[in-house]
């Protein structure tokens, strides 16, 4: 099927739209949860979506919607555990991941979900996303946007130093937990995309790829967003074109941009030191 | 010509005790920091040197005793922009954060400019004008890991002189620096107080080469042990040599 083609179909528009929305929003949270040494809070957070997703099976209500409060509230727990420094900010992760997931499957237990459409959410299918989920995901990333906006200057700040921000005046635990907020709804948006399973890579590898390039900050952010869009573009196209799993093809995508990025910046790097 | 404000106390300590768990790190320390003054504060290891400039920093709360700030409680302290910092440990970032010099140095304008305001030319032209001061201009667009221990020391200042503040804190701003770039780093500090009139607080263990440097010294072992000019620390210091 050509490219052409594949336009034509309703569900491969829905299936782009939602896919740029996703690809736009992933680093722009993504590079502070790297550079603040967060990135595991989108796997915990991930993992913990599933519970929500199979809580809307149960209930019969549309699974994103669930994955979405579920996730924003762990993520407030998660954060409430980190600032009251009463347990190690890995473990209290590792109580949220292996207790979401524990969750998930006792409540999939409960209601038979354990069929073929729990693989649409575990591994991501765009073909499945509706025009509302479309309009939907549109307006949250928008309201994540407006609100990283206003505080890029503190989350920049934050993710270079804690203590001197928090010297200056910057309110850091607040701002903290409006990020990890900011996450948790950036989570729910990219199950369709990528699936529960491979959101993390999704908010990371774009980043980490960027930042091989040795840019300046706002100029790392900017390589991020085309490196991420891109590599959705492609994988979503790849993935239609030789009917292969969507979330699968856009992280191997990523991972070969990263692998590529590397290589030539390492090749860049020889050639300047050999230069006398 | 310089001088220093013994009326005008920027940072006023009364009887403040704090503790980590059951170890008492600070006993009843009283201390004030007048305009204009460079004052060394210095002591041995777990003397609670850093912990009492966290204590003024407002980073700890001490279980006992007051602090203010200009004049102000330290619980109800806003003004935070009159305060510059570079901490310890400042240039063990991350060396792959991207950001340049001049984005690290625009950082200490953000606690002026306050939230949802995003930085203006203002901003930009006393960035810049920090950097001048530190001679680091020519580096603005470098990325701030490229630079060497020496290099990225200047620009941490830079970024506390950014935000023209009244007074700045260094915590052991030397450490793990050679000795020329200690000096140089040293001879910026004097002409910061001189020329600028900016209050210098630096913490640090470096006793002989700061006494020479500092104008007042502050010696910490839990307590307040001696506060007295250079000249006079000093002099005590070669009569009995343990101190």
């Amino acid at each position: 099927m050509t490219l052409i083609e594949l336009f034509q179909y309703a569900f491969f528009v829905r299936a782009i739209e939602a896919g740029i929305i996703v690809a736009l929003l992933a680093p722009i949270i993504g590079i502070f949860l790297v550079l603040k040494r967060y990135s595991l809070i989108a796997d915990t957070l991930s993992h913990v979506s599933l519970a929500g997703v199979a809580l809307g099976f149960l209930l019969k209500i549309n699974p994103l919607l669930t994955a979405l409060a579920v996730t924003m509230v762990s993520a407030l727990g998660i954060e409430r555990l980190r600032a009251g420094r009463h347990i190690y900010g890995e473990s209290a992760l590792s109580l949220f991941l292996s207790g979401g997931l524990a969750l998930a499957t006792v409540l999939l237990s409960m209601g038979r979900g354990f069929n073929t459409e729990l693989f649409s959410y575990l591994f991501g299918s765009l073909v499945t996303v509706t025009q509302t989920d479309v309009f939907m995901m549109a307006g949250l990333a928008a309201i994540i946007i407006l609100v990283i906006a206003a505080f890029y200057k503190e989350l920049v700040y934050i993710s270079f130093s804690e203590e001197s921000a928090r010297v200056s005046g910057i309110p850091v635990d607040r701002i903290n937990a409006i990020l990890i907020l900011l996450s948790a709804v950036t989570v729910a948006l990219a199950i369709p995309v990528v699936g529960v399973l491979l959101i993390s890579a999704l908010i990371v590898i774009p980043v980490v790829t960027a930042m091989q390039l040795r840019l300046s900050f706002a100029r790392t952010l900017l390589a991020a967003e085309v490196y991420s869009v891109a590599s959705v573009l492609a994988g979503i196209v790849i993935s239609a074109s030789f009917d292969l799993s969507t979330g699968g093809t856009i992280v191997l995508v990523m991972l070969a941009a990263f692998l590529a990025t590397t290589l030539l910046r390492g090749r860049a790097h020889d050639t300047g030191q050999k230069r006398p | 010509m310089h001088r220093v404000d013994h009326q005008d106390n920027i940072v006023e300590i009364l009887n403040a005790s704090f503790s980590y768990g059951g170890n008492e790190v600070l006993h009843n320390v009283n201390l004030n920091i007048h305009r204009g003054d460079y004052l060394a504060l210095v002591g041995g290891n777990g003397s609670g040197k850093t912990t009492l400039l966290k204590i003024i920093l407002g980073l700890l709360t001490p279980q006992e005793g007051n602090v203010s700030l200009f004049g102000q409680d330290i619980r109800s302290f806003r003004a935070w922009e009159r305060i510059g910092y570079v901490p310890q440990k400042a240039t063990s970032f991350d060396p792959l954060f991207p950001a340049t010099v001049e984005e690290v140095v625009l950082m200490g304008r953000y606690g002026r400019r306050g939230l949802l305001r995003s930085v203006t030319d203002t901003d930009r032209a006393a960035a810049e004008h920090a950097l001048e001061q530190v001679g680091m201009l020519a580096e603005r667009h470098t990325l701030i890991g490229s630079l060497s221990g020496g290099q990225q020391q200047r620009v941490f200042i830079a970024r506390a002189l950014a935000g023209e503040p009244e007074i700045v804190f260094l915590d052991e701003p030397t450490v793990g620096v050679e000795q020329s770039v200690k000096d140089e780093f040293y001879a910026l500090l004097k002409r910061m107080n001189e020329e600028l009139d900016l209050t210098i607080v630096l913490v640090t263990h470096d006793l002989v080469t700061v006494a020479h440097e500092a104008m007042h010294v502050a010696v910490l072992d839990q307590t307040l042990q001696f506060h007295e000019s250079a000249a006079q620390y000093l002099a005590r210091a070669r009569s009995h040599p343990h101190l």
